[in-house]
C-alpha cells in the first residue's frame, strides 16, 4: 500500500484578460489575416508590438504591417507535445523574423520531422479557420517557398484595414486548464482510511497534547510532528456556525442550511461539516450533534462517508466546554 | 551594511516525493537539521521566509499550510515569495539590514512531480502571445541553445563536457537524483530528444525542499569557526520577450554579477538547468576557468523547482565553513531562458 492517498484533479480557469490598445491593434490583426508589428524609437520592428517603447518608455504608436512569411532564426524539436500547444503531434517551435520585421516571434512550424527543420528555413502563416482577435489565429506556420517566390509586400505604416478602428479587440479570453495527481499527506491519508472503515481518527502532538482532526503533518503551534494516532467520538459541539444562504455552482443543498465547526469530543481542534434535520434558525452553539453516516456500501475514502451532523437531543454543552476551542 | 553570514543549510531532492504539496513532513526534519546547526530553537529565529508556488502541485495556500513546520506559538514573523529560495533569503537578508532582525531562517519546497512541469511553467511567461500557445520550459531552452550553436558560442561537444563533469561531481552528492559519470563521447551518441536538447542537457523534473540560515555579526560568529560571510548580493532581470533579447547572452546574470563582485571566487555553483546555460554564466559572470565550477553536481544532477537556486548558495557556503575555499559564487535563475539572475558572493574572513 502507497504511503499517501492520491486522485487525479485538474485546476482550471478562464483568463479574461483586457489588451490595452497596443496588444489590441496587434490582436485585432490577427483577427483581420494581417500581422502588425511597430516600430520603435530606433527605428527597428518588432512583432508583437511592445507596449512601451524600451528605450523612451513612450507608448508604442508607430503600427506596421509585416508580412506573414519569414525566416526561421532559432528553433527546437517537441517530441511530446503537451496539452494546448498549437499542434497535438511533434512539431518545432521556432523564432521566426517576419519579412519587414526585424525581432522575431514565438510560434509553432507543422512539419514531420526535425529533419525538415533549419535556421534560415522560409516559413509562412498558417491561419486557423475561425479567427477571433487571439495569438492562435495564426494556427501555427509551415514551410515556405523561397522569399522570391512569395508576394510580399513592404512594410506600410498608418495603412491599417478599417476594421481596425470601427470593431477593435478590447479583450481576450485565454482557458488555463493543469492536471495533477494530488496526494494527501500521511495523517491525513490515515484520515481518510479511518473514515473508510467508519472510524474518525486524529492526532496528538507530543508537545502540547492538542487532538488534530483533520490531522496534520505537524503541531501548528509547536512545529512538531504529530505522530500519536487518537480515535475520536463520532458526536461533538457545535462551536459556530453560519447559514448559507447564497446560492453558488455545485451547491448540493438547497438554502438555507448550516456549515458548523464541530468540536468532536477528544478533540481540539473543530471540523467543519453541515447541521441538519433542524430547521437553520434553530442551531446555536453549544447544541450537541452526532454524526450521520451514509449506507456503508457508499463509504470510500472519503470526508463524505459522513452525510451530515444531526442533533442528539441532549442538552447544550456549557459554554466553559468549548470556549477555548473557537 | 550589516555584516550576514550563512550559518546553515539543509536540503532534501527526490525524484518523486510521496506526500502532499505542503511538504510539512519534508520542512520538519529540515528545520530540525538547522536548529542542530545552529544550536538554536525556533525561539531564536527572528525571521521566517519562505518560496514556493501553488501552481507547482495545485494545492491552494500551500505556503500557509507548510507553516505549521514553524510551530507559530508565540507568533512568528514571516513572509513569502512567489520565487526561488535564493529570492526568500534575499528578502530576509534586506530584513537582517533593516535592523529589525539579527537571525532569519528561509525555505522553499515543491512537488514539481505533481503535474507536467514543462506545461506549467509556461504560466509564468507573458499571457497574451505567449502563455496561450504553452511553450514548455525545454523548447524555450532549445532555442536557446541552438542560437547558441548557430553562432558558433558553443557545440555539442562542449554541452556533452558539461554534462558529463556534472555527473561525474554528482556521484559525491548523496541528495543527487542523477549521476554517473560516462565519457563525451558516449554521451553524444545517445539520440536527441528535444533537438537540439538531449535528455541529459535538461535537468530532471526533482521534488524537494531546502532551508538556509542567516545570522548578523556576532550571532554568526557563535554559531560557526568560519561563518560564510555575505560579499555581495544582487539580482537583476532581462525582458520576457524572446524576441527582443539576445538569447546567447544573459546581461542581467553579468549586471548582478558586476554588482555582487566576482573577484576572486574560487567556487561557483551555478542554477544552470540546460547543460548551455552553464557556459552562457560562465561568460556573463565573468569566471575564469581555474574557477570549480558546481562541484555538487549542479542542477543537471537535481533541480528542485523553488529550492534548487538556494541550494547552489547553501552548497557554495559549505565550501567556506569547510575552509576549502576562501571566497565562493552562489547564483539561482527565474523565468525562461535565464530572464532573472541572483548572484550571492560569500568569504571567509574572520
Amino acid at each position: 500500500m502507497a504511503r499517501t492517498l492520491s486522485a487525479p484533479v485538474t485546476v482550471a480557469f478562464d483568463y479574461t484578460r483586457s489588451t490595452g490598445p497596443v496588444l489590441g491593434r496587434f490582436l485585432t490583426g490577427l483577427r483581420d489575416g494581417v500581422v502588425v508589428g511597430a516600430r520603435t524609437s530606433s527605428g527597428t520592428v518588432v512583432v508583437p508590438p511592445p507596449e512601451y517603447d524600451p528605450v523612451t518608455h513612450q507608448q508604442t504608436t508607430d503600427f506596421v504591417e509585416v508580412s506573414p512569411a519569414g525566416t526561421v532564426t532559432s528553433w527546437s524539436w517537441v517530441p511530446e507535445p503537451v496539452k494546448g500547444q498549437p499542434l497535438d503531434r511533434p512539431f518545432a517551435f521556432a523564432l521566426v523574423t517576419l519579412d519587414g520585421a526585424d525581432a522575431p516571434l514565438l510560434h509553432a512550424v507543422d512539419v514531420a520531422s526535425p529533419e525538415e527543420m533549419s535556421t534560415g528555413m522560409r516559413v509562412q502563416v498558417r491561419w486557423a479557420d475561425e479567427r477571433v482577435g487571439h495569438i492562435t489565429d495564426i494556427a501555427c506556420f509551415e514551410p515556405a517557398a523561397e522569399r522570391d517566390a512569395v508576394a510580399t509586400e513592404q512594410p506600410r505604416s498608418g495603412d491599417m484595414p478599417a476594421d481596425a478602428d470601427v470593431d477593435p479587440v478590447t479583450g481576450i479570453i485565454t482557458p488555463v486548464e493543469l492536471d495533477y495527481v494530488y496526494a494527501a499527506s500521511p495523517e491525513e491519508s490515515a484520515f481518510y482510511r479511518g473514515l473508510a472503515e467508519g472510524r474518525i481518527v486524529g492526532q496528538r502532538c507530543p508537545a502540547c497534547h492538542k487532538v488534530y482532526v483533520p490531522p496534520r503533518s505537524a503541531c501548528p503551534s509547536d512545529g512538531q510532528p504529530t505522530s500519536e494516532e487518537v480515535e475520536l467520538s463520532h458526536e461533538g459541539t457545535v462551536t459556530t456556525f453560519c447559514v448559507v444562504n447564497v446560492p453558488f455552482m455545485g451547491q448540493k443543498i438547497t438554502p438555507p442550511y448550516v456549515s458548523a465547526y464541530v468540536l468532536l469530543d477528544g478533540a481540539d481542534i473543530a471540523f467543519l461539516h453541515l447541521i441538519l434535520d433542524i430547521p437553520a434558525d434553530q442551531v446555536r452553539m453549544g447544541m450537541r450533534v452526532k454524526a450521520v453516516w451514509k449506507p456503508e456500501d457508499e463509504w470510500g475514502t472519503t470526508i463524505e462517508n459522513i452525510s451530515h451532523f444531526s442533533p442528539t437531543g441532549d442538552p447544550d454543552a456549557d459554554y466553559e466546554t468549548y470556549k477555548n476551542h473557537l | 551594511m550589516r555584516d550576514v553570514a550563512v550559518v546553515g543549510f539543509a536540503q532534501r531532492q527526490m525524484e518523486e516525493f510521496d506526500g502532499s504539496p505542503t511538504c510539512v513532513e519534508l520542512l520538519v526534519p529540515l528545520f530540525a537539521e538547522c536548529y542542530e546547526q545552529t544550536g538554536w530553537t525556533r525561539k531564536d529565529v527572528g525571521f521566517w521566509c519562505s518560496g514556493s508556488s501553488d501552481y507547482l502541485a495545485g494545492r491552494s495556500f500551500s505556503f500557509v499550510q507548510a507553516v505549521d513546520a514553524i510551530g507559530v506559538t508565540p507568533p512568528v514573523n514571516e513572509s513569502h515569495v512567489e520565487m526561488d529560495l535564493a529570492w526568500a533569503m534575499y528578502e530576509a537578508w534586506i530584513k537582517i539590514q533593516t535592523g529589525e532582525v539579527d537571525t532569519a531562517l528561509v525555505y522553499a519546497f515543491g512537488k514539481s512531480s505533481a503535474g507536467v512541469l514543462r506545461r506549467t511553467l509556461a504560466l509564468q511567461l507573458e499571457p497574451y502571445t505567449m502563455t496561450p500557445l504553452w511553450p514548455d520550459t525545454v523548447s524555450l531552452a532549445g532555442l536557446q541553445a541552438r542560437a547558441g550553436i548557430d553562432a558558433g558560442l558553443w557545440d555539442e561537444t562542449a554541452m556533452a563536457e558539461v554534462v558529463n563533469r556534472s555527473m561525474g561531481d554528482a556521484e559525491k552528492n548523496e541528495y543527487a537524483v542523477r549521476k554517473g559519470a560516462s565519457s563525451v563521447e558516449e554521451l553524444l551518441a545517445r539520440p536527441m530528444y528535444a533537438d537540439p536538447l538531449r535528455k541529459h542537457d535538461c535537468a530532471p523534473v526533482t521534488d524537494g525542499a531546502a532551508a538556509i540560515v542567516l545570522a548578523a555579526g556576532d550571532r554568526a560568529r557563535d554559531v560557526r569557526d568560519k561563518p560564510a560571510w555575505i560579499s555581495g548580493l544582487a539580482h537583476n532581470v532581462d525582458p520576457m520577450s524572446m524576441g527582443t533579447r539576445d538569447l546567447t547572452r544573459s546581461p542581467s546574470a553579468a549586471v548582478a554579477a558586476a554588482g555582487a563582485g566576482v573577484d576572486g571566487v574560487e567556487v561557483a555553483e551555478l542554477h544552470a538547468a540546460f547543460s548551455h546555460q552553464e557556459l552562457v554564466l560562465r561568460r556573463e559572470l565573468g569566471l575564469s576557468d581555474d574557477v570549480a565550477i558546481n562541484p555538487s553536481g549542479g542542477p543537471l544532477s537535481g533541480n528542485p523547482m523553488f529550492s534548487a537556486g538556494g541550494i547552489r548558495i547553501g552548497e557554495a557556503a559549505k565550501k567556506i565553513w569547510s575552509g576549502e575555499a576562501a571566497k565562493t559564487l552562489g547564483h539561482a535563475t527565474s523565468g525562461p531562458a535565464l530572464q532573472q539572475n541572483l548572484v550571492c558572493t560569500m568569504e571567509g574572513r574572520a
